[in-house]
Formats: structure tokens, sequence, C-alpha cells
């Protein structure tokens, strides 16, 4: 089982204590009617899907219960950093 | 090649069985081809056979970077079904279904295609409700699918246990007969074979690692570990790396990569003699010829390359299964392992063209694309060699995503698929 660094806990814990929340960093626009067809489409369905370094979101469901953000490597699943929500891109 | 029969198998027998040629021939590859297909598992090498066999296009490579098959082909559960809910989804599973029957006989190979039937529980009101809508919907499409009462479902599969008391209690059972599993192995070995003796390529152990474009945006050839290769027309079937593929040519897809996991058990003496699937508990169990228990269970949670996944998926599928079937509960499971599998959206495969001129995909077959190895192989190579999709895949494009109009399998199938 892999374990998760939660960054408001500051704990090391089984993924069981944790959901996957998706892609990181994807913002929602902030004028939704301005936007086209194909900027839907990047903020809908679009995801980086790397085979290397990942920019996630994590929530510590059985915790604190708040989101947070995580670099992984999605060929060794090792953790590289968990980070604040709202803290830059690393 | 030497074509198997009654007459062959005599015949080599006498030679002491020392005299059966390779199945095919491992290929080095050319500088060009007319048509590339990157990938080499039981899609792409379909999509290469029909290239050669209804097409006439002969002169064809198949890349791939590992072995054939060693992809999701050797990894799935081998189920093959077509019960899908929407018009799009069950013409285009259908059609596959079709090309099952009588697969064998056309590549002159036993796929070992078991029709034995493929039977999901329904545990909960809502189960019978969807599963109810499903069976109308598919009988309005020609796809068979009947409803059977608990006591049908444990007449058709003994081991069932509908005790009404228990954990996951069955309330009745969707049962589509001309579904069952074949072996997938043959698959591609079968068509491999085939295709080789059409004059096909088949390149193993090159990893693709570009995709070379024109001043035009056309595709011009692959880059690969053993350099590059030329090729107007180029075919990606590529299952979980495929968004990694499709980066090289510049594009961005809606995809997502999961692992998902399967295991066997010891070999057993036959005691399961259908396909049972349970979309509620996310588990699915049938036996294979050599009697072992071939179990599904379901994807990690996130994105992953790793071909592995974690042990408490697992547990939940066994806990599941030895729930619905008590005699199982002291078997003991052989092996497990994972495959990578390309998710959409709306749990969907996307096949067809690509905003780059000469490229075409077939990827997002997720969690279930084994059972539409025959319609898949043979829709990307009408797509290639017509450079326009057939009818039946037409629907599934990639401008779905940016027109909206999603075939939405995932709200559906919920889980299972």
């Amino acid at each position: 089982m892999i374990l998760i660094h939660c960054p408001y806990c500051d704990q090391t814990l089984p993924e069981l204590e944790f959901a996957y929340a998706g892609e990181g960093h994807i913002a929602r626009p902030t004028d939704p009617s301005a936007l086209s067809d194909e900027d839907w489409e990047r903020y809908l369905f679009i995801r980086d899907n790397p085979r290397g370094r990942h920019h996630e979101r994590w929530r510590h469901i059985h915790g604190c219960g708040r989101f947070f953000n995580a670099v992984r490597d999605t060929v060794t699943d090792k953790f590289e950093m968990t980070y604040k929500a709202g803290e830059p891109r690393q | 090649m030497t074509r198997f029969s009654a007459f062959s198998l005599f015949a080599k027998a006498l030679g002491n069985n020392k005299t059966w040629p390779e199945l095919w021939p491992d290929a080095s590859p050319k500088p060009a081809y007319d048509a590339i297909i990157v990938g080499g598992g039981g899609h792409g090498l379909g999509a290469a056979y029909y290239l050669a066999k209804k097409y006439g296009i002969t002169n064809v490579a198949v890349i791939e970077k590992g072995w054939l098959g060693g992809g999701n082909t050797g990894r799935n559960t081998t189920i093959v079904r077509s019960n899908y809910l929407y018009d799009e989804s069950a013409h285009l599973y259908d059609h596959a279904v079709k090309l099952w029957d009588g697969l064998s006989q056309d590549l002159n190979f036993n796929v070992m295609y078991s029709k034995r039937g493929v039977m999901m529980l329904a545990h909960n009101v809502h189960d019978v409700q969807s599963f109810q809508r499903h069976i109308h919907a598919n009988r309005l499409n020609g796809v068979d699918n009947e409803w059977l009462t608990p006591e049908q479902a444990k007449e058709y599969c003994p081991p069932l246990s509908i005790d009404p008391g228990a954990r996951h209690p069955i309330l009745g059972a969707a049962l589509q007969r001309r579904g069952g599993t074949a072996r997938h192995d043959s698959v591609a070995w079968g068509y491999a074979r085939a295709a080789a003796a059409l004059g096909v390529d088949i390149i193993q152990n090159c990893a693709v690692t570009g995709i070379r474009r024109g001043p035009d945006g056309a595709v011009q050839g692959v880059e690969t570990e053993r350099g590059f290769i030329a090729a107007k027309k180029i075919g990606v079937s590529a299952a979980g790396n495929s968004s990694v593929i499709m980066k090289m040519a510049g594009l961005d897809f809606p995809l997502e990569s999961y692992p998902l996991q399967a295991l066997v058990s010891e070999p057993v003496k036959p005691v399961f003699p259908c396909v049972v699937m349970s979309n509620t508990v996310h588990a699915y169990i049938s036996q294979s010829d050599k009697g072992e228990l071939v179990i599904g269970a379901g994807t990690d949670q996130f994105v992953s390359y790793s071909q592995r996944g974690a042990l408490h998926i697992v547990e939940h599928t066994l806990a599941a299964i030895t729930e619905i079937f008590p005699m199982f509960r002291r078997m003991r499971m052989l092996r497990s392992w994972g495959g990578i599998v390309d998710v959409t959206p709306d749990r969907s495969p996307i096949l067809g063209k690509t905003p780059v001129p000469g490229l075409y995909v077939n990827c997002g077959w997720g969690t279930g694309g084994f059972k539409a190895t025959p319609g898949a192989g043979d829709l990307l190579a009408y797509t290639m060699a017509k450079d326009e999709p057939h009818r039946i895949n037409a629907p599934f494009n990639l401008d779905r995503f940016r027109r909206g109009q999603l075939i939405d399998e995932a709200a559906a199938a919920a889980v299972a698929h």
C-alpha cells in the first residue's frame, strides 16, 4: 500500500485514508460564457496523463478532509512531494 | 505458412512434430511501408490483418515495443459481450461479436471462442431497473439479452448463492447467451500468423520514439529504436500508452491511464459454466479451459503506468466473490497482475481520424477492449484504407468531446465495462 503525506496533518498515512481527485492545477474558468468550444473541451476533458511526473489532487477524506496537491511519478507510483492547496505548482 | 488441418497434424506427427515451421517470421524493419500500425496487441494485429485481407494493403508493418500480445491483450479477463445501452455502442460491440463467430475458421487458428453466456447480477432495485432497460434497448438493436429470475440464474450457474439473506442478495440477472470468452494469446498469435502470411511485417522489441510530420502537417513516418520508418498512414493502437504516442504527434487527448487488475486461482476441474459479472460489487469471474478461475478486479483510483495495482483492490473483489460463490472461499489464488487501461471521459472508445493527416487512432477502450478486438481491428483498417470512418465507428470520433455529443456509457454501465 502506498503511503501519502498529508501536508495539513503533517503525517504519512496509508492510501486508504485518501481519495484521488484528478489532475491538479486545473483552474475553473473565471468567465465561462466567454469560453470557446475548444477551451471547454480542454477544461473538461483533456488531461495531461504523462508517463512520469504528474501533478495531482488528493483529499484526506478519513482525516482532516482537506484537498492538497501532490507530485508523483506515474511509472514508479513514488510520491515526490505533497503541498497545500493554493501553493504554486511545484 | 502451413495450413492447420487434420491432415497437417497427422503428417507432422509422422515427423515427430519436429518439422512445424515458426508461426510467423520475425521481420526487420524496411525503410518504408504503405501503412504502419503502432502497437502489436490484438487490436493492432487485427487492423494489419484486415488491411491486408479486405483492403489489399499488404505493405504494412506492425511495430510493438515489447512482445506480441504482452500488453492488455495478455492481461485481460477475456470476456466477450455486446449488451451495451446506447445504439452506437450496441452496433460497435455487436459488430465485434459477429466477427468473433467464425474467427477461428477465418484465421485458421483456434481462438477458442466459447459462447458460454455472460450473466450480469442485479443486487438491488436500481440494478433491476437498469438491467431491464438495457435488455429492452439491446433487443431493439437486435442484440440478445434476457432477464432471469434468481431461480433461473441459479439454474444457469449452480455455484451462485441466491440466499435472500446474503450480503449481496441476487434479485435477478441479465443473460447474454452469445457472450462468452476466448483465448487471449491465441487471438494475438492467430492474427499475427494470418497477417504475416499476407505479407505484413511484424516487428517486435522496437519502441516508437517519435512521429515525424512534414511541413504540411501530415505524417511522414515514425522514429523508432531501430531507426526511422517512413509511412503515409499511421494507425495508433497503443492502449494505455496512447496519450504518450499522440503527444509525439503534438496532440493532447482526453485520456487517463489507470492500472486494472486481474488474478487467477489454482486450476481445478470444471466447476463454473459461464461468465458472471456484478457491477455493484465490481467483480467478474469465469473459468478458463486450463481450469483456473479468472477474476477481474477494479481499477486503482489514480493515474499510473506501473502495470501493477494495490492489494486492497483485489481483497475487495475477492470478498465479494466469496460472498456470491461461497464454494470458492478456500480457493487459493496463483497470480495477479495489472494492465494499463486508457479511459475516456464517457467510457467509450475513440476510433477514427485525428486532426493530423495520415494519423489514425484506436484508443480509449478503457476496461473493456478485448471483446471488441476483431471489430476494432476491422474498423481501424477500414478507416485507414478509405481515409474516412465506417458508419459504425463514425460516432466514436475525437470531435465528440468538443461538440458535447458524448456516448455516455459511463453513466449507463456505472463501473464494470
